[in-house]
């Protein structure tokens, strides 16, 4: 069973906001969820390569020549918050 | 006439003899979809006047003697998980409810240059994580065949589009049985092409190792036609591949019947059906045997790590800055994080990313995805063992029945379960179909057919053959 403490850390880590109540209701499910995932314990995986794209692939290259990608004005528009044709982020470093 | 349950070739004819114009196509079936939809509610979001536009154009080049595409004025619903430029694009989240597409998926571009016509965009679970439409942030979606029922997921709203005859085809995306499921529950067709064979530029991406775009239809040939349209390589998605050709043999093909798929948890009138069509196929000629795939029960463990994993990493991208819903009145950089994820996620995408970082975090990694991608091997080394003797398999597409609305959502864990017969596949990286079979009561029950990689072509000929020459 996942304690409390444990779920608010998880939540954290992948930035996601909890009321108490969710992380209650959050802590049951997944402790019921990571339970059933238990029986993986029983599979015998010694000498086995993960898989982590289930068909053989390669790198792709292609020639560096210049081409004309999406329109920076169209995709920058989407941001809620713009300056000119730039993202405005919150500052991040607090100045004395 | 009517034009409410044509194929495409049917429409295809039909505009070539002028028994009707593609805007009369067009305005037949937007007129049912505003009839239906209240109901049914397949749709989020109709754009008539693309559609319109894109119907005229038919019509225009029709009366030019232009050559017609097969796909011309033939009208499609598009899951609103793949983009079509301009047009809203949601994946049924808050946190996309007003995200406008730049541009086109690759499949979209495909299907547009095929003078397809685009009526709308389906509703699904959120970012595709569900198995009965219910998750959707903007209400669940009817099964047209029992309205109390759900039409299964995610990609429900295209199915019960195709089901009640708002679209002659649509597009959904496959990650752990998203295409096949909700065909099985509605009583379409429905395919899972192989891993890679159908570009995601443009789709939403879920769980990256998994996800695939396919067609849902009425007919075999129809999700033939489509998948043909929308497969090949792109440079646009790295991951895409051409299938090689292959050699077409006149050997007599051998079914192989996993008992693994024959066990507790199915419903006996399922199992009844399924037994009834693979009968059908033995009387036909078909040789059928049965094969084990040891690994069936750990494969939806391994999958529900690696599922969760794969999403928190690709869900980390919406963070109120770049696009989407920001909640950023006050407070920090990491106020905006919290608010926005907090509030613009549903349950279930959040149950995902909390299980998906949990499985990465350190400390748990090996134990936990490391172990799922061995066991995820294993998986793989029982399909190329099966496949060593027979052709096909042959599964039912879901263990149950299409269940009321509201039965298994308070449960996370009951609707995991549900998947056990379609993620294996995934898995694998496999080409399935799930094609309709037989009825219990008003209700549909699907039979999945499983290829080897590449081999959409065998596994849409052995489906055809369940029909013989009526469709």
């Amino acid at each position: 069973m996942l304690s409390k403490e444990e779920v608010k850390h998880i939540a954290k880590l992948a930035r996601l906001g909890l009321s108490e109540k969710e992380t209650e209701k959050f802590q049951k499910e997944l402790s019921s969820i990571l339970d059933y995932i238990e029986k993986l314990k029983e599979v015998d995986i010694s000498e086995v390569e993960a898989t982590s794209h289930p068909l053989l692939v390669e790198n792709v290259m292609r020639g560096d020549e210049p081409h004309q990608g999406e329109d920076g004005e169209k995709l920058v528009g989407q941001s809620p918050e713009k300056k000119d044709s730039f993202i405005k982020v919150k500052s991040i470093i607090k100045l004395p | 006439m009517n034009l409410s349950n044509l194929t495409i070739k049917e429409t295809h004819k039909g505009l070539l003899k002028k028994d009707f114009s593609a805007l009369d196509v067009c305005k037949d079936y937007l007129k049912r979809v505003r009839e239906k939809n209240k109901d049914i509610f397949a749709f989020l979001t109709v754009n008539e006047d693309l559609a319109v536009s894109q119907a005229k154009e038919v019509d225009e080049k029709i009366s030019r003697r232009e050559e017609l595409d097969l796909l011309a004025g033939v009208p499609c619903a598009i899951k609103d998980n793949i983009l079509v430029s301009g047009v809203k694009c949601t994946a049924a989240s808050k946190i996309l409810e007003n995200y406008i597409a730049p541009y086109d998926a690759t499949v979209v571009k495909k299907l547009k240059g095929r003078d397809a016509v685009i009526l709308g965009k389906t509703n699904l679970d959120e970012f595709a994580m569900g198995a009965s439409t219910e998750n959707s942030a903007f209400g669940p979606t009817k099964n047209p065949n029992d309205e109390e029922r759900v039409p299964g997921g995610s990609s429900g709203g295209s199915a019960a589009a195709v089901a009640a005859d708002m679209a002659v085809f649509g597009l959904g995306s496959d990650t752990g049985g998203s295409i096949r499921q909700p065909a099985s529950f509605c009583g379409v067709v429905g395919l899972k092409p192989t891993y890679g064979t159908v570009s995601r530029y443009g789709l939403i991406a879920f769980a990256s190792s998994l996800d695939q775009i396919g067609p849902l239809a009425k007919t075999v040939e129809d999700a033939k036609i489509v998948f043909e349209a929308i497969s090949g390589k792109d440079s646009m998605d790295s991951t895409s591949v051409d299938s090689p050709e292959k050699e077409s043999s006149d050997k007599k093909i051998k079914i192989g019947v996993p008992k693994e798929y024959f066990i507790k948890g199915i419903d006996p009138a399922v199992e009844k059906v399924t037994k009834e069509a693979i009968k059908k196929y033995e009387e036909m000629g078909f040789e059928i045997e049965e094969v084990s795939l040891p690994h069936t029960d750990y494969a939806l463990s391994a999958y529900y790590l690696i599922n969760p994993s794969e999403a928190s990493a690709n869900l980390a991208r919406y963070d109120g800055i770049k696009y989407g819903l920001s909640e950023n009145k006050t407070g920090d950089l990491l106020d905006v994080y919290l608010k926005t994820r907090g509030k613009g996620f549903g349950d279930e995408v959040r149950r995902r990313i909390m299980l998906g970082t949990y499985a990465l975090s350190s400390g748990y990694y090996e134990a936990y995805y490391l172990r799922a991608q061995k066991v995820r091997t294993r998986v793989i080394e029982d399909f190329k063992k099966a496949f060593g003797k027979v052709d096909v398999l042959f599964t039912p597409t879901s263990p149950v029945l299409p269940f009321k609305i509201g039965e298994k959502i308070k449960d996370p864990l009951s609707m995991y379960l549900i998947d056990v017969y379609t993620i294996s596949v995934n898995l694998a990286g496999l080409p399935a179909i799930s094609l309709p079979v037989g009825k219990v009561g008003k209700l549909p029950v699907g039979l999945q057919i499983i290829g080897k990689p590449f081999e959409e072509s065998k596994i849409l000929e052995i489906a055809q053959a369940f029909y013989g020459n009526i469709r």
